[in-house]
């Protein structure tokens, strides 16, 4: 899969580890990712869920939208707007939530 | 950071006189939100999810809430008014107190807003989303009364307007022309008008395919422009024409007993069915309290909302200027939230939190055919301006897309869906 081929960089990046970004902030830069993807991110008609979604997976899928090799309607415009840091903060945030 | 009770907010503190000041402050934060649609309903949802300490009330004159996105489908006939209107009983289940009642003043010196029905409501931050108003007036002849005959729609309070316009729609002959008068900006919803136009479209195409709309615009061009001019021709054919303001296209009279709208130079437009949105302001509540500028609208501190004329009122919504920001359902959304979160934190005396603003903009442009705009924004460190990121967000592609257009009419739903629950769920 070719996600899976994604460089390494998201197994390096974890929240606690990255300097300037507070867990605490995690639950602000993913309340954004609730106007479409339902409420705690667990889906909607016509929206993905992405509470309970592997982290790692979460941040290949967003570096792939970021970096234009996952085809995507719209997630590609949202995903170039966060940093890496970000995107490692929202996905461990959501991976933490039940389903 | 010690709080100044007034005797009032001391007999209504109750129970709380006996924790020491400091714990009373942080165990028992008063965040009075004012204005219950979309800034304010999500910011009091909000606090409650993320706050569960804070003492959350929301004042809000409107019994239930009428939303305007999605307004425009009630208008093409895919949606009914019960399908847009949103209870407060979510917020009241998630323990905010929910007073049906109009603000009347605010003492910003004294933390206290007062209420039209007489009571006073002291807190510790106040969060203004009171919305727009609309400028009668600026357009001759388009006042409080002409909007009874020709309607706005633009707020849409308890849905009257909308349902007035639909109503019209529908006595209209075939072969009617719909005219509509759109304002310069900035004002509410930028692509607001133009799905509008697509929404009246795809009522028509159906049931009086001889009618036509004419788009007068003080503009000369407009949000998505391209994308919704190709889904016009694509899907309505010749039925639309839009006159962008360097062609004469701006409203500044409107005859309402002849349903005439008449152009800067001169030229009347005799139409079946008018639609005027007029020019428009921050609501009164905030230009009566001296927080807008002279353009109408409340310059803020871009990280807090806190407004430049009197910090520890924080303005989101379409009230605000807030350097480039569209004003969107989706802005105010997302703004509600880090002005909470700022709240907070300020009342805390702890450090304001990193800002992320999002905006994605749906429109239907028709059946199957939804187009989006994205908007990614940061403030800058000392809350004085506001950026877009940079190479981040963007329009939907052109181009001969129906499988993309069909995706996007259904995240567009997916959106309203979970917008409206993160208010009112
Ligand atoms: C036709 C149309 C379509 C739109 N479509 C979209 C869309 O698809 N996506 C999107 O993101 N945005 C859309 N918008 C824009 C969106 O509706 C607004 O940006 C949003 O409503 C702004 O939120 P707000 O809280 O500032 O104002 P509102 O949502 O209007 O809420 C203001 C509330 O304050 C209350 N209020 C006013 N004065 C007082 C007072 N003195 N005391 C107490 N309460 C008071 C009012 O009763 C009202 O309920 C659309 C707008 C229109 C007109």
């Amino acid at each position: 899969m070719r996600l899976k081929a994604l460089p390494g960089l998201m197994l390096a990046l974890g929240v606690a580890g990255l300097p300037g970004v507070a867990a605490a902030q995690a639950p602000l830069a993913a309340e954004g990712c609730l106007g479409c993807h339902g409420p705690d991110g667990r889906g909607a008609a016509g929206a993905a869920p992405i509470a309970g979604r592997d982290r790692a997976e979460m941040v290949a899928i967003m570096l792939a939208f970021r970096a234009n090799e996952r085809p995507g309607t719209i997630m590609g415009r949202i995903a170039r707007g966060y940093t890496e840091a970000e995107i490692a903060a929202v996905a461990e945030h959501f991976s933490k939530v039940a389903p | 950071m010690t709080t100044t009770l007034s005797r009032r907010a001391l007999l209504a503190a109750g129970a709380l006189l006996a924790a020491p000041a400091p714990l009373r402050a942080q165990a028992g934060m008063r965040l009075v939100v004012v204005g219950g649609g979309f800034g304010g309903a999500s910011a009091a949802n909000f606090a409650r999810r993320t706050y569960p300490d804070v003492q959350v009330t929301l004042v809000e004159p409107q019994r239930s809430f009428v939303t305007c996105p999605y307004g425009n489908l009630l208008l093409g006939g895919e949606r009914q008014i019960g399908q847009i209107t949103h209870s407060y009983d979510g917020l009241r289940a998630r323990g905010v107190t929910v007073i049906h009642d109009r603000a009347s003043g605010i003492d910003a010196a004294a933390k206290s807003v007062r209420l039209a029905g007489g009571q006073a409501l002291s807190h510790d931050r106040l969060i203004l989303s009171p919305g727009i108003a609309l400028r009668w007036g600026a357009v001759e002849g388009y006042d409080q009364a002409a909007a009874e005959t020709i309607p706005h729609a633009w707020i849409p309070a308890d849905g009257a307007q909308t349902l007035l316009l639909r109503r019209q729609l529908e006595a209209m002959p075939d072969g009617g022309v719909v005219g509509l008068a759109i304002p310069g900006n900035p004002f509410r919803c930028p692509p607001g008008p133009y799905e509008r136009i697509s929404m009246i479209a795809h009522y028509l195409k159906r049931h009086k395919p001889r009618a036509k709309i004419l788009a007068l615009d003080a503009k000369e061009g407009f949000s998505k422009q391209g994308l919704f001019q190709d889904g016009w021709r694509a899907l309505y054919g010749d039925m639309i024409e839009w006159v962008p303001g360097n062609r004469d296209g701006k409203v500044v009279k409107v005859d309402v007993r002849e349903r005439v709208l008449e152009t800067e130079f001169g030229t009347r437009h005799k139409v079946d069915v008018a639609n005027v949105i007029p020019p428009q302001t921050a609501a009164a509540l905030a230009t009566e309290a001296g927080l807008a500028n002279e353009t109408g609208w409340v310059p803020v501190n871009t990280r807090t909302f806190e407004a430049r004329a009197a910090p520890g009122i924080h303005v989101i919504g379409d009230a605000n200027i807030p350097g480039p920001m569209p004003k969107s359902g989706f802005v105010a959304n997302t703004t509600a939230k880090q002005a909470v979160a700022s709240a907070v934190a300020l009342h805390r005396g702890q450090p304001v939190p990193e800002a992320l603003y999002f905006n994605t903009c749906y429109s239907h442009v028709g059946t199957e055919y939804g187009i989006s705009v994205v908007n990614i924004f940061r403030p800058n460190a000392d809350g004085t301006a506001i950026a877009e990121v940079p190479n981040s967000g963007g329009i939907s592609p052109r181009g001969d897309l129906p499988e993309q257009r069909r995706q996007e009419a259904l995240y567009a739903d997916a959106w309203y869906d979970s917008i409206t629950r993160s208010m009112f769920a």
